[in-house]
């Protein structure tokens, strides 16, 4: 059995007065796909958010029990927030990348944590993050043009190679493919695959399909409950639970 | 079949009616506006038109010896020249009460004039030279056809005396119209033909550069600061909810509160535009602190979470990526306060800026006064050359509020195509 990266003990996370996640056990192993899947409002993107404590960004929002990165606890109050999220990347439902040019998006990461002392390491670094994305041979003649000049599953990969560039751990996926066409969400899907072996991938997704092509582990939320968690093929071919088997089938959804 | 026509039901015609009926509401009432837009410019550009040209006499001035001392020509009685020159060139007029009259051709600033010229010329000391100097404002307004000649003798500002001898200059090429710079250079003045509106301009373009300098930091840290930073809870509202007050409070207000602080508290110096941009700055802090907010909410928050999900700290997220994209926003803010503080005469009155002041204004601290002041001052004016003069601020003013929007535009240009 392979140690696992992160692992939660009873999470619990609050809106407010409203529980939104029930006491979830959860390890997630390094380079693999993780999916996390289930009905609108069950959960899966707030306990994603928990990962890397954006959730921190809502003042309403508060978490009980313990989360953890490579055995240490990321909520104690040791941790800085920043020093977390540089290792824990993050892509968003909707392609966000900044309104500078291509070549300061990926730069930015590097930049902010001064990790590219000279300009030719930078160059060689955003370079690799580009390729590493998949995205080098369609912009590398037009690094300087703005990142919202690029369609929209050209500009999810700048912001995956922007996530990348940075080195992080463990990158968190929140509906990539969401807002994309089904070609470029086949190409997101086999960079996913690609980066895998580097990263550890968390994705969210509401695509069955999705979370059966590229995730090796999926986990089904339900009503803010971690209802079954196992390799993605026990989960769509031999579920426990009689919830999973109904929402995998579609009859709850 | 299937009836497309407008006699198809639904009441189509009535609705059409009703659609048309509105678009004309709106054409006339961009006509109506229009109309009123037109009528101001119009009526100020036609008044301000008699204060383009100014009218200058020449005057016959001995500066031999006798009359001036070449080494201490600020001793000289250039009064007595002048007033000489004039008689030199009238010798049949020999009653004191003529002479008064007719010294009244020339302005009371014309001594000044001359030894301005001749200070800058010395070769001219010792001969006899004519020299132009600035006719009087009734004069100005003869030579413009503004006084009556039919009325009676007492009901008109110029004599019938005086209206001979200017006939006798002109018909001797002694008068001439020249363009009216002298408008755009000097400073005030009790006699309207020499008055001009550099001071105001300075002492408003001082002000304004102080209330910029100010209110633009402050307003735009604290706009970050409560927009981007501030816990929500019900301090960070109470100040919210001041803050949209104060945009509302009566400018005369703000000019009480600086003549009692800055003035009576910190004992800054009167009149000064130092404390005009002060107050101005008080005044405008409300409408840019708004402003900016409403920039920077514009923002949308994807680019702060792409940062801060890349490990940027919260400062880091906002300088880098919010606050730039806010950035042409809050300049627009920015104009719009500063407009307003352009425009602004009450709060300025309360500390002093409302004095006649002679001398163009070197620093903030000198007593000044402002534009829209300097306006009210000339519109109280009682003579009539005054009020054309007072058209004349106006378009400066409107100028200088053009000239201020097109910085902002041209800056605001700049940065939105910088990513």
């Amino acid at each position: 059995m392979v140690d696992s990266i992160i692992s939660s003990r009873d999470v619990n996370i609050f809106y407010a007065d409203k529980q939104a996640i029930f006491g979830v056990d959860m390890d997630i192993l390094p380079n693999k796909v993780t999916a996390f899947i289930g009905p609108s409002g069950c959960g899966k993107s707030t306990f994603l958010r928990a990962i890397n404590r954006m959730n921190d960004l809502i003042p309403i929002c508060y978490m009980e029990g313990c989360m953890t990165i490579g055995g240490q606890d990321i909520y104690a109050p040791e941790v800085d927030v920043v020093a977390l999220r540089a290792q824990v990347g993050m892509v968003f439902q909707k392609p966000n990348p900044f309104p500078k040019s291509i070549f300061e998006n990926v730069a930015y990461g590097l930049r902010i944590h001064k990790m590219a002392a000279a300009k030719s390491e930078m160059d060689d670094r955003v370079e690799w993050s580009l390729k590493s994305a998949g995205l080098w041979d369609e912009v590398h003649d037009r690094l300087d043009q703005p990142g919202n000049s690029l369609s929209g599953g050209q500009q999810q990969r700048l912001c995956i190679a922007r996530a990348i560039a940075i080195e992080p751990k463990v990158i968190l996926m929140d509906e990539p493919c969401s807002a994309l066409d089904p070609i470029a969400t086949a190409v997101v899907e086999d960079l996913i695959d690609q980066l895998r072996r580097e990263f550890t991938i968390i994705i969210v997704t509401h695509s069955m399909q999705q979370a059966a092509r590229i995730s090796q582990r999926t986990a089904f939320f339900h009503l803010g409950n971690l209802v079954e968690f196992n390799d993605t093929k026990t989960i769509f071919t031999n579920p426990v639970d009689e919830r999973t088997q109904n929402y995998i089938t579609g009859r709850i959804g | 079949m299937i009836d497309l026509s407008n006699k198809a039901g639904f009441d189509l015609a009535a609705r059409n009616r009703a659609e048309w009926r509105f678009r004309l509401y709106g054409i006339l009432a961009i006509a109506v506006s229009l109309l009123f837009l037109l009528t101001m410019v119009g009526n100020i550009t036609s008044t301000a038109s008699g204060a383009l040209k100014r009218t200058e006499i020449a005057i016959e001035v001995d500066l031999g010896a006798d009359n001036l001392d070449p080494d201490d020509l600020r001793a000289a009685p250039w009064g007595g020249i002048v007033k000489q020159g004039l008689r030199d060139m009238f010798p049949g007029i020999t009653k004191r009460k003529d002479k008064k009259l007719l010294y009244k051709l020339a302005s009371p600033e014309a001594s000044f004039e001359l030894e301005k010229i001749v200070t800058e010329n010395p070769g001219l000391v010792g001969g006899v030279h004519k020299i132009w100097v600035s006719a009087s404002d009734d004069l100005d307004l003869f030579i413009r056809g503004k006084v009556d000649p039919d009325l009676p003798e007492q009901k008109r500002r110029v004599t019938d005396d005086e209206i001979t001898w200017i006939k006798s200059l002109e018909n001797s090429g002694n008068i001439r119209r020249v363009i009216n710079w002298q408008f755009l250079t000097n400073g005030d003045s009790r006699e309207p033909e020499v008055a001009g509106i550099l001071g105001a301009l300075v002492g408003s373009a001082w002000s304004l550069g102080v209330c910029f300098i100010l209110s633009f930091p402050i307003g735009i840290g604290a706009a970050l600061y409560l927009e981007e930073f501030a816990p929500k809870n019900r301090l960070s509202d109470l100040i919210e909810v001041n803050i949209n007050n104060l945009a509302a409070v009566p400018s005369i207000v703000f000019g009480l509160l600086g003549l009692a602080m800055f003035l009576g508290v910190m004992g800054l110096p009167r009149s000064s535009p130092l404390v005009g941009g002060m107050v101005l700055a008080l005044m405008t802090l409300p409408t840019m602190i708004i402003a900016a907010r409403a920039a920077l909410k514009a923002v949308p928050p994807s680019f702060k979470e792409g940062a801060l999900a890349l490990g940027a700290t919260p400062v880091q997220a906002v300088f880098h990526h919010v606050f730039p994209v806010a950035m042409p926003g809050m300049l627009t803010g920015a104009i719009i306060g500063m407009a307003q503080a352009l425009g602004e005469t009450a709060p300025l009155l309360m500390i002093g800026m409302v004095a006649f002041i002679v001398d163009i204004p070197t620093s903030i601290v000198q007593p000044a006064t402002a534009l829209p002041v300097q306006i009210f001052l000339w519109a109280d004016a009682p003579e009539r050359a005054f009020s054309e003069k007072t058209a004349a601020a106006i378009i400066v003013l409107l100028f200088f509020l053009i000239a201020m929007n097109l910085i902002a535009i041209l800056l605001r240009r700049k940065l939105e195509t910088r990513f």
